[in-house]
């Protein structure tokens, strides 16, 4: 082939043409030398995830005598538990995820126009939290919100309230729990974006004669989207699998898919029960992430340093 | 000098090595229950006095339940060689054929319930499932029956069942009903979840785990729900403010078995006899509030005569409570299970 092509270029194209496919080549070199460097890697992904999901998908096909069946998949049609599950699981990702952005967006906004340092400290805020165990928040949210918890105790002897408010073994619980734990997963790529964005930018939009509320919707918030979609991303399919807030703060009415898998491996005497459920909520994530993909372009793949 | 010492030693320890044959490295058994303090009791009940007298080694590990067998025999790596396990479970296990048949020549089955001696696993303690109530709250009027804590006009409040456990709430459901305690089993399902379903509204939380029904209770988050009795009696001895008694309790057994391919399996049989023996089995109750499997052990005289009525298994309060039939659930769990998931969660 490359025969081929010197002899194409001798055959009277200009000199530049030259230049170009050595520098293709080159390219190519190095793009198989960077291949090489990433095998072990992709070698790695491929044994622990590529494979198990492989197998996962395999048990599921299996009912409990060891034929292939498609009892695993039929189950979810003829339990109606599975089908309230799955769309609770999917309600409560969706409300903690706003609640995510709700929060923390103006607290990502605040944390990128405060000078440094102060921006360090109120990081480690930020930060802190999510080095502690996630059960020892959920038992904490607990002991705040139930019944004769803090909120309540308080709340009641101020006398702003004369029942007891029902924030806890509920909805409400399960979101406020989950909330507090996902947030950094949504500040920390939106902080990093937020960032990058230049300051010339926003100055240059306020020179024009734009308020600075026009700067920051116009120039500020565009910019930002592709941290605030890889937050999102990552918030909402972590959302997806949860299961021990939900299973502690839920009071047990609030049944997740993660805590349906476990309930089913459980009860049926055969891993393709429980591996069913996992492939559904693998397929399900893989066709939003999709979406998200297709709606919002490469930015919510994760990528929030692209500009 | 030292070095004399050290030989000669290690020359006696030759030979008692191989005059004292069942102290060998070999002799070493693993044994799986549920850990925490019922784990401790039974360390100090069965375990250590086992290991004592037969001059073996007793290793311990926690276990799950029936999946963590299942994924061992069916794995083909069979690391313990008795394992604790709930009393369905053993119906299941055993269907499954995921055990070793037990020799009742070297088990002695007398005094233990014929219902839970199965050619491969043996009844060892027994837990009940009681009704707890604050007496902040209510006093000493609380709701005494399965009847009272279904009547949310003559008892209000906030109420607790076990959401994981679909067996034991079915079985006070049907009590609920105001079925006789020696007719609830075999258990009208279908008749036990519409008396679940008129109770379901006023739950505030299905528990899911002892630990959980118990931190509810204490709290004060419900006034009043079904829980295990070691999880009540810890919190009574605690001082909460709480009352229960075993009227209307479900016994539910726990069984032991020696999972199928267990390497020591002749050493575990020879233990496993140990453990459901009259005399260990009187240890128990000394230790922690679940009963005795083995209704001699009262006979023993090692449990003091005022421990005897605070204990589930003691022949008196037996009378009071619905044995839960293991065989029963082994054949109706999975679907009873998908009817009671159905019905609450939403």
């Amino acid at each position: 082939m490359s025969t081929a092509s010197v002899s194409l270029d001798h055959a009277g194209r200009p000199n530049g043409a030259l230049n170009t496919d050595a520098l293709r080549a080159d390219a190519r070199r190095e793009s198989r030398g960077l291949f090489a460097l990433l095998s072990p890697g992709l070698l790695l992904v491929f044994a622990v995830i590529i494979v198990p999901i492989g197998w996962l998908f395999w048990l599921s096909l299996f009912d409990e005598s060891g034929q292939l069946s498609a009892a695993n998949y039929a189950r979810f049609f003829e339990q109606a538990s599975y089908i309230k599950t799955f769309v609770t699981t999917f309600k409560v990702a969706f409300v903690v995820t706003g609640a995510c952005v709700l929060f923390g967006y103006p607290l990502a906004y605040m944390l990128s126009q405060l000078p440094r340092r102060a921006a360090g400290v109120c990081l480690i805020f930020v930060i802190l939290p999510f080095w502690t165990s996630v059960l020892v928040r959920t038992y904490a949210w607990l002991v705040i919100l139930q019944r004769k918890g803090l909120v309540n105790t308080w709340l009641m002897d101020l006398g702003v309230i004369g029942q007891p408010l029902p924030l806890a073994n509920n909805f409400a619980g399960v979101v406020i729990g989950m909330t507090h734990i996902m947030l950094p997963f949504l500040v920390l790529p939106l902080y990093a974006s937020m960032k990058t964005i230049d300051v010339d930018c926003l100055r240059a939009g306020m020179n024009l004669g734009a308020s600075p509320a026009a700067t920051f919707r116009q120039v500020f918030f565009p910019l930002s989207l592709p941290g605030l979609a890889s937050g999102v991303v990552i918030v909402f399919v972590l959302c997806l699998g949860f299961f021990v807030t939900p299973a502690l703060m839920g009071g047990g009415k609030v049944i997740m898919w993660a805590m349906r898998m476990e309930q089913t491996t459980s009860l049926y005497s055969n891993w393709g029960a429980g591996a069913a459920l996992g492939v559904v909520l693998l397929a399900v994530t893989l066709a939003l992430l999709g979406l998200f993909h297709w709606l919002l372009g490469t930015r919510a793949t994760g990528v929030w340093s692209e500009r | 000098m030292t070095k004399r010492l050290c030989i000669q030693g290690l020359a006696v320890a030759g030979l008692l090595a191989t005059v004292a044959v069942p102290a060998s490295a070999a002799d070493t058994i693993t044994v799986a229950s549920w850990g925490g303090t019922y784990q401790e009791a039974e360390t100090k009940a069965f375990f250590d006095p086992t290991a004592k007298e037969l001059g073996i080694t007793i290793k311990q590990d926690t276990t799950n339940g029936l999946d963590d067998v299942r994924l061992q025999v069916t794995g083909n790596a069979v690391k313990w060689d008795i394992t604790e396990l709930g009393a369905d479970e053993c119906a299941r296990g055993s269907k499954e054929g995921l055990f070793e048949k037990l020799d009742y020549n070297v088990i002695d089955k007398s005094g233990i319930n014929p219902k839970l001696v199965h050619d491969d696993w043996v009844g060892i303690s027994y837990t009940s499932v009681v009704l707890i109530y604050r007496t902040d709250v209510f006093g000493d009027k609380g709701p005494k029956t399965w009847a009272d804590f279904w009547n949310v006009e003559k008892f209000p409040g906030r109420r607790a069942l076990s959401g994981s456990q679909a067996t034991e709430t079915l079985s006070v459901a049907a009590l609920a009903k105001g079925i006789p305690i020696d007719k609830v089993y075999p258990v009208d399902i279908d008749g036990a979840l519409q008396s679940v379903d008129k109770v379901k509204g006023h739950i505030d939380a299905w528990w899911t785990s002892g630990a959980q029904a118990m931190q509810l209770v204490k709290d004060g988050e419900v006034d009043m729900a079904s829980i295990w009795n070691g999880r009540a009696g810890t919190l009574k001895k605690q001082g909460a403010p709480v009352s229960f008694s075993f009227d209307q309790g479900v016994l539910t057994a726990d069984c032991m078995v020696i999972p199928k391919g267990s390497k020591n399996k002749d050493i575990a049989m020879k233990a496993l006899a140990k453990f459901v023996s009259p005399d260990l089995q009187a240890n128990l109750p000394l230790y922690v509030d679940n009963g005795p499997a083995n209704e001699k052990a009262f006979e023993t005289g090692k449990i003091p005569p005022e421990r005897i009525k605070d204990i589930n298994s003691a022949p008196e309060n037996v009378k009071k409570q619905v044995l839960q039939d293991p065989a029963f659930w082994r054949d109706t769990l999975v679907e009873a299970t998908e009817k009671f998931n159905n019905l609450i969660q939403q």
